[in-house]
């Protein structure tokens, strides 16, 4: 690995980004108005939108960062750039961490806004923890990266790169937790949602979203969370070939 | 004169099917190699096989002496693939920028190499709004950035005016005259006539090798069109 190629991998992003300002209006808006319509519409129960709202700050850049990294690589593999770099003396963790590294900012830019709208308008609260839920939420966009790397390997479109967001993703929010708690699911649900890598960053932002101290749950939901991450990334690696039939 | 790149029996098999049945091919340092050939007649394979992207069912490639794709090779070698292979989202100097950071090459290359190939007035231009013709330029550009001693081309000239073939063409053998082997294919046989060398390729097989001037000799043949074909009825005349 070189930091030289890492860093230039990841202000490439990010310039491909600044090219497409609509998309970057579209990451960082559209939660902030999904946050205030969720407030709007439990305005009469105000106990749902604290149990809710921390754990989709960390969620929506889990989404976003899985079809962005998806549809972004897919393309670098489609136009032939992956072919080329990889006819260089680019190293493979250069062009991941690259990535991871861009994502992140993005993802920092995108929580940062939507924490301060949650927290100081819409009146959420995280205690002392609001500094935690934004970590945590940027540690889901990396782990969104990372499945989005992975997925892009198997998608040949853009439409599938697409669809892989309602099969990979949309499961996973369904069975995390958010929506029935999981010790109320059907015992087979509870199996499929314990290898799901979502249930366990819900997990963690839901212990943040209530008032008592960290136990050890949340510290080993954080590791499932970062192992995962490590995980998705090596296997996209080896979605990167040198060679290719 | 030396070699730089050494295939020996190389076979390759794409989707299934044998699409090289075991080449054997020297390209010669400092001259313009022209593989020609069909559409479909193998010749990407063969370019893909010597930078070291394709993989390969059996035989050998050696590049400047090391098996081809390893990494010093890797950073010596140019390669341009058929597709233009930039971002069409970044602009022309961004994409020189961070290809050269890849290849580790310096700033001041990049604006060297973008006048070189006579974009340096489009520089902030994003690459999606090139013509066909800056397009090739700079997907070329990027091969040059780290002064490969070779340049493996994919149909550089491909969909291309004549006056801009014609330049590309006078450009390539300034690069050879300064000691650069460049390796490159076309399926336009009027392309022939510009290169030092010559590989004919047909259904996976080379045909025939040699200098435009010794295939109109030994075929007797006016151009190089009625030489290849030629070949190929000598060919199709050995098998039957």
């Amino acid at each position: 690995m070189s930091t030289r190629r890492t860093r230039a991998t990841a202000l490439r992003v990010l310039r491909q980004l600044r090219h497409d300002p609509r998309t970057v209006a579209l990451l960082l808006a559209v939660p902030c108005v999904l946050q205030i319509l969720i407030h709007a519409l439990f305005d009469s129960r105000p106990a749902v939108f604290q149990s809710l709202g921390v754990p989709l700050l960390g969620l929506f850049p889990f989404v976003a960062m899985f079809i962005v990294t998806s549809i972004t690589m897919l393309r670098e593999r489609v136009s032939g750039t992956l072919e080329r770099l990889m006819t260089t003396p680019l190293g493979r963790g250069d062009l991941l961490v690259g990535y991871a590294l861009a994502f992140a900012v993005v993802a920092a830019v995108q929580v940062t806004l939507v924490s301060v709208l949650s927290f100081g308008l819409l009146g959420l609260d995280s205690g002392h923890r609001a500094v935690f839920v934004v970590a945590l939420a940027i540690a889901n966009a990396v782990l969104g990266m990372s499945l989005g790397l992975f997925a892009s390997a198997f998608a040949r479109t853009e439409f599938q790169a697409v669809q892989f967001m309602p099969a990979f993703i949309l499961p996973q929010i369904l069975l995390c937790g958010l929506i029935v708690p999981r010790d109320e699911m059907a015992e087979w649900l509870r199996v499929v949602s314990a290898v799901m890598p979502l249930t366990y960053a819900y997990d963690a932002l839901a212990q943040l979203a209530l008032p008592a101290a960290l136990s050890a749950r949340f510290w080993a939901d954080v590791a499932v969370v970062a192992g995962v991450t490590v995980l998705a990334l090596g296997l996209g690696a080896a979605t990167l070939r040198r060679r290719t039939p | 004169m030396s070699t730089t790149i050494e295939v020996r029996g190389l076979r390759v098999v794409r989707g299934g099917r044998e699409v090289l049945h075991g080449i054997d091919l020297d390209v010669e340092a400092g001259q313009v190699t022209g593989l020609l050939g069909p559409s479909g007649s193998g010749k990407t394979s063969l370019l893909r096989a010597v930078v070291g992207a394709q993989i390969v069912a059996d035989g050998s490639v050696t590049v400047l002496g090391l098996p081809a794709g390893t990494a010093t090779p890797r950073s010596r070698v140019g390669y341009q693939t058929q597709a233009s292979s930039v971002y069409a989202d970044l602009t022309v100097l961004e994409n020189l920028d961070y290809f050269a950071a890849v290849l580790g090459a310096s700033r001041s290359r990049v604006a060297e190499v973008v006048a070189r190939v006579g974009l340096a007035e489009l520089g902030s231009q994003l690459a999606l709004s090139l013509s066909g013709g800056e397009l090739a330029r700079l997907s070329l550009a990027a091969a040059l950035l780290n002064e490969p001693e070779i340049l493996v081309l994919d149909e550089p000239t491909v969909g291309l005016d004549p006056v801009l073939r014609q330049e590309l063409w006078g450009f390539f053998h300034e690069l050879a005259d300064a000691g650069t082997t460049l390796f490159v294919s076309s399926h336009v046989m009027d392309e022939a006539d510009r290169c030092d060398a010559l590989v004919l390729l047909r259904e996976g097989c080379v045909l025939v090798t040699g200098t435009p001037e010794s295939l109109r000799r030994r075929t007797g043949a006016a151009d190089l069109d009625a030489a290849f074909l030629a070949l190929i009825d000598e060919a199709d005349e050995g098998k039957a």
